[in-house]
């Protein structure tokens, strides 16, 4: 391995790194607030929240997500004179805070339909036993039906992780220095093709940390799923 | 209003038929990486179920490595080191020729990687929900190790992978976007160059959006009827 390149490099593709898990970490948690009034709205006996929210998620998981990034990052320019009447064109004229708002958006969407599954997946016999306990829906909801809705989706929910990790190298697209981002300006400068082996490894060394930590987390919280001998 | 349905002419003042060009590469690079990605997949998966220690080793890495690292960059990985590695192999002969990877060719490949290393997966569980019990009674009958595949334990399978490889289908569908950064006139390519050229992002990059998650629900449309005739021998309950 060439030691300048990675001297050069290498603290680029780490501060790359930092962004990349800064913007995963702020989209997948801005995405999961959002998702849950989409779940709900999935499972909503109005035919219209029911329709909203399929349409939203068929678009944001029909649609490529570098098509989505596009639409709102160059479309935001052409809005710009609503925008900055609405005080929001500071926030869109920002690549980060564009890639942040888009990456939210899809995986809310990819997320509603984790929360759906597993809220559907509960026992109907769990919500009237807190029915005749005397809980009301909000309480019902929180405390009875949402725990136990994550923990089965907690595998689908690791995945999503995962891709998102995997799909916020787009983010390089619009200019974002991400490690995708710090990777190509490395390889433009150098043309030395082990760059991009270099941040592949480091990616799969991620995703692999992330997939170790689900795989334990996972084992632990359906501990009590499992037989004794199990454990 | 009438001045943007304008843009969707054909012709040389609209944009309708570069669209549909795009469009018809997009069709194109997804249909073609299909089958190698399934025939792949299904291989990686027999590899990972090989009495061969290697075999299974390889095939376990294959799929860790792509399904690790993001797409995008497979991509660039197979574009850039297949043009270095094609170049060496072409400079061993005569020198001072330079070759091009074709952008189509290297999304084909990249692509087809990164699919079957999730289809691999799907035919492996696939493979595990068909019972032991029908590939040991047609071995009993004298069939061969192709034909007990073929004819009995490939044909029960397909019921068991579809919903999983199908899904993969519609996420191949979209990653084929990926390719326009390599210069691939397909559909957001296209798109790109019409924003370039009208100066109407939100317009263009809606119809594109559009024409994406038209193409998923064609697929899935497609994919109920395949389903549909695997199940054709289930009991309807």
């Amino acid at each position: 391995m060439d030691m300048e390149l990675l001297i050069k490099y290498g603290p680029k593709m780490f501060d790359g790194l930092l962004v990349t898990l800064q913007l995963v970490s702020v989209s997948l948690l801005l995405g999961g607030v959002l998702s849950l009034p989409i779940a709900t709205m999935r499972l909503s006996s109005n035919k219209f929240f029911r329709g909203i929210s399929y349409a939203y998620v068929y678009f944001f998981r029909g649609s490529p997500l570098i098509a989505q990034l596009f639409l709102v990052y160059f479309g935001a320019g052409q809005l710009r004179p609503f925008l900055q009447d609405v005080g929001l064109w500071g926030f869109f004229r920002d690549a980060w805070y564009c890639t942040i708002f888009v990456f939210s958006l899809n995986t809310a969407a990819y997320q509603a339909e984790i929360l759906r599954g597993g809220i559907q997946a509960i026992h109907i016999g769990q919500r009237e036993a807190a029915k005749s306990m005397g809980l009301g829906p909000f309480v019902t909801f929180f405390k009875v039906i949402l725990p136990q809705a994550l923990i089965s989706s907690l595998r689908p929910y690791g995945n999503e992780v995962i891709l998102m990790i995997k799909g916020s190298a787009i983010a390089s697209v619009v200019t974002i220095f991400d490690l995708m981002g710090a990777t190509k300006l490395a390889f433009s400068r150098t043309f030395d093709f082990e760059i991009y082996l270099i941040a592949a490894l480091i990616y799969l060394v991620v995703v692999e940390i992330i997939r170790f930590i689900w795989d334990k987390m996972d084992r632990r919280l359906t501990r009590h799923l499992r037989p004794l001998s199990d454990q | 209003m009438g001045e943007l349905l304008g843009y969707l002419s054909f012709g040389p003042s609209g944009w309708g038929d570069e669209l549909l060009a795009g469009l018809s590469i997009t069709v194109t690079l997804f249909l073609s990486t299909l089958p190698i990605g399934l025939v792949l997949g299904f291989l990686i998966a027999l590899a990972k179920r090989s009495p061969n220690p290697t075999l299974r080793i390889f095939a376990n890495a294959y799929t860790t490595v792509f399904r690790g690292v993001p797409e995008l960059l497979t991509l660039f990985i197979i574009f850039y080191g297949g043009q270095m590695a094609l170049q060496w192999f072409v400079d061993l002969f005569s020198s001072g020729i330079v070759v091009d990877l074709n952008a189509f060719f290297a999304g084909m490949i990249a692509l087809s990687f990164v699919f079957s290393a999730y289809a691999s997966e799907v035919f492996l569980s696939a493979l595990n929900a068909v019972s032991v019990g029908q590939a040991e009674a047609a071995r009993a009958l004298g069939l061969g190790r192709f034909r007990t595949m073929q004819k009995v334990v490939f044909p029960q399978l397909l019921r068991h992978a579809l919903p999983g490889l199908s899904n993969l289908s519609l996420i191949l569908q979209k990653e084929t976007a990926l390719v326009s950064i390599l210069a691939l006139d397909e559909l957001l390519r296209h798109t790109q160059i019409a924003v370039g050229a009208t100066k109407e992002p939100i317009f263009f990059f809606s119809i594109a959006c559009a024409l994406y998650v038209g193409l998923a629900f064609l697929s899935s449309l497609l994919i109920k009827q395949i389903e549909n005739w695997t199940d054709r021998g289930q009991v309807r309950v």
